[in-house]
């Protein structure tokens, strides 16, 4: 009962936070929502290693190398934002839909 | 029961996250959620990454994002003007989604649909923890030092880089 629990719960916030980070017009509402994409994804690998034969498969390696790339991607996310801010003091994305302005 | 309470805040914080009107509630939603998802660990009997999910997620990257979005100056307003106007095709290719779940996952090993069976569902049973129980810190360090060392020092240049990309940007 706890794997459908969890793996229910992994799918929702995937999908959940695909859906905010699609409709959202915030960049920072966009990079907290790939976080917690990542995070489902982390919920699933932790709950297939820790409820199924794990010689093979080492899902909580897999998902500290996950956590790696999330901390790594979220600073130099929050690093390009704050850089965006400082030159057009918006932080919409629609508004970035040239390479040259 | 204590799973549906420690998990029900993680399914109204995923929504809230996207649907907030103030982006500072953007981010400390999702503070709730790798909250829950520790919570989730911790039943799982998974010790160690319950104590680090909410250390580099909340303590790290959530501040981080905190910091961004307290440092601007960012319009409330953002008026979702005829969300339904989506909602036909985005549905289909959602449902197309919810169907692809159901189809890959076999329900005889992963019971999402509700069955009436008298046997317990098929798991499988580690003796190993029976015999010698290792903590999660063991198995971790047992693997990530020894086969996977060189992964982990990939990963050290990961954090390399990053330092280095950063710093630039700045």
């Amino acid at each position: 009962m706890m794997l459908e629990h969890v793996l229910v719960l992994s799918a929702y916030l995937f999908f959940t936070d695909i859906y905010g980070l699609i409709t959202s017009r915030n960049m920072v509402r966009a990079l907290m929502c790939l976080e917690l994409i990542l995070n489902a994804v982390n919920i699933n690998f932790v709950t297939f290693y820790d409820l199924f034969d794990s010689r093979q498969l080492e899902g909580n390696i897999f998902s500290i190398f996950a956590i790696v790339i999330v901390a790594a991607e979220a600073s130099i996310g929050s690093a390009i934002v704050s850089l965006i801010y400082r030159k057009k003091k918006s932080t919409c994305i629609n508004q970035s839909t040239f390479l040259t302005k | 029961m204590i799973l549906s309470v420690l998990s029900s805040p993680a399914l109204v914080s995923g929504l809230m996250v996207a649907r907030a009107k103030n982006p500072v509630h953007s981010v400390l939603f999702p503070i709730l959620v790798f909250r829950d998802t520790s919570s989730l660990l911790l039943l799982l009997g998974l010790y160690f990454s319950a104590m680090i999910f909410p250390v580099v997620h909340i303590g790290a990257i959530a501040v981080s994002f905190l910091f961004v979005v307290m440092m601007f100056y960012i319009q409330i307003a953002e008026i979702h003007e005829e969300v339904l106007r989506y909602l036909p095709v985005s549905g289909i290719i959602g449902l197309i989604f919810w169907w692809e779940m159901f189809f890959i996952l076999d329900n005889e090993t992963i019971p999402l649909l509700p069955t009436q069976r008298n046997t317990t569902s098929l798991r499988y049973t580690v003796y190993a923890v029976k015999v010698r129980s290792w903590t999660n810190l063991e198995t971790l360090g047992n693997l990530l030092y020894t086969y996977y060392s060189v992964w982990f020092l990939v990963s050290s240049t990961i954090f390399k880089a990053l330092s280095w990309g950063v710093s630039l940007l700045k």
